[in-house]
């Protein structure tokens, strides 16, 4: 058994300082392109880290939104700032190099922080509960049986349907500075259209699967919106696009339903039960399982329409 | 520990093999075909070998079959992956290393 916890010990230690390695080396790195994937190694580090800190739900959103999706939207963002400054490459440097007077301050604000952080977890108890206890106790009547998805969709509800609305603001942001969005019009390859093949229905049901299982275990609507997101970026990448038809209201309509539904029921609530999203305990389980459909298909969608870039261009615009 | 759990070591350990190899592969072959020759393996046998100890392992049939569901996926995640690196590295005219 001690060489067993020895063993744990040296792996930990190893992860903790791999991670600070490579957020240094993606941080310092000159070369754009170098610093994304090792920002996308430094999330899946990351999400090792959550596990094993048994935080398995922060481990499953790390891996698929910080290392996967993030990752994804970078490397187009990469992909089209390569295009966009290809010639005007040395006034970019320019403008973005720090002076050295500069970083005395920011050296400064950053010691001065990481003091202030280094006092607070000195002074924090060496073993506190927290809220769990509280949780434990009110969560028969969440409507569900997972403590996370009790906090995120019941508890603190309106975190969630805060977190919704800065999706959808994001989308908004790329939708009005990115102009249009255009296909790549390259053929994928065979291979590319057999993996997107493959692969899709089963994300599709992964992400099913995960919407299903949040309400007892691991999983709930952003891991399952991400896993549909990833479905939609590899449909973007196999160079799919849907209809122009479905471009118009029917893609906003998947944007907003998740939104949407977190604010009717919101008020719904509040005029039947006088609070803002206190879901009565008999009903409480299929209210959430609505809400978390809602939700995933928002996410998801909003995922891949992030990944595309501009606004996708609808039938009335085609003229 | 009984025979299945030597095997199951045995298993985990050549599975461990392969990475190290792959992994030393990745860090001293000379150009990009050779890494990804040396990477895939790595993923395909040294994963495989590894799930195969892990299944002897699992408590049900639905564990088995989730061990054995990760593995097909990286099967044809890194076949899918390193072919699309080969030929985009192809495309942009990186040479095959020659002597």
């Amino acid at each position: 058994m001690e060489a067993l916890t020895l063993l744990g010990w040296m792996f930990d230690g190893l992860l903790g300082l791999g991670l600070l390695w490579v957020a240094w080396r993606a941080l310092t790195s000159p070369d754009l392109f170098r610093a994304i994937v090792l920002f996308i190694a430094f999330g899946l580090l990351m999400a090792l880290a959550w596990v094993r800190l048994e935080a398995p739900d922060v481990a499953l959103a790390e891996a698929a939104i910080g290392a996967g999706l993030t990752g994804a939207l970078l490397l187009a963002a990469f992909a089209k700032l390569s295009s966009i400054t290809a010639s005007g490459d040395e006034k970019q440097a320019d403008s973005a190099r720090i002076y050295s007077h500069q970083l005395y301050w920011i050296a400064a604000v950053a010691l001065l922080v990481a003091a202030g952080l280094g006092y607070v977890i000195l002074s924090l108890p060496p073993y506190a509960a927290g809220l769990s206890v509280e949780v434990a106790a009110n969560l028969q009547t969440s409507g569900v049986s997972h403590p996370v998805t009790a906090v995120l969709l019941n508890f603190r509800g309106y975190d969630t349907l805060l977190e919704m609305v800065v999706l959808l603001v994001a989308l908004l942001g790329v939708w009005s500075l990115g102009g249009p969005a255009i296909g790549r019009g390259s053929a994928p390859g065979p291979v590319l259209d057999m993996m997107a093949r493959v692969l899709v229905p089963l994300l599709i049901m992964v992400a099913a699967y995960l919407l299903w299982v949040g309400a007892h275990a691991p999983g709930g609507a952003f891991q399952a919106g991400a896993v549909l997101g990833a479905a939609g970026v590899l449909l973007l990448l196999a160079d799919w696009r849907p209809r122009a038809g479905l471009m118009g209201w029917p893609l906003r309509l998947m944007l907003v339903a998740g939104p949407a539904a977190f604010v009717v029921m919101a008020a719904l609530l509040y005029m039947v039960e006088g609070r803002l999203l206190a879901f009565p305990p008999a009903q409480a389980g299929m209210l959430i399982l609505m809400l978390e459909t809602a939700a995933t298909v928002s996410i998801g969608v909003t995922l891949a329409a992030l990944f595309l870039g501009g606004r996708p261009q609808s039938d009335k615009e085609h003229t | 520990m009984m025979l299945i759990d030597y095997l199951s070591a045995v298993l985990l350990i050549a599975g461990a093999v392969f990475f190290l190899a792959g992994t030393v592969g990745l860090l001293r072959f000379s150009d990009v075909y050779m890494r990804l020759h040396a990477l895939t393996k790595a993923d395909n046998v040294g994963l495989g070998l590894m799930t195969a100890g892990l299944v002897m392992q699992a408590e049900s049939w639905a564990v088995a079959g989730k061990l054995l569901l990760i593995w097909l996926l990286v099967l044809l995640a890194g076949a899918g992956v390193a072919h699309l690196i080969a030929s985009g590295a192809l495309k942009r005219g990186i040479r095959v290393w020659k002597r």
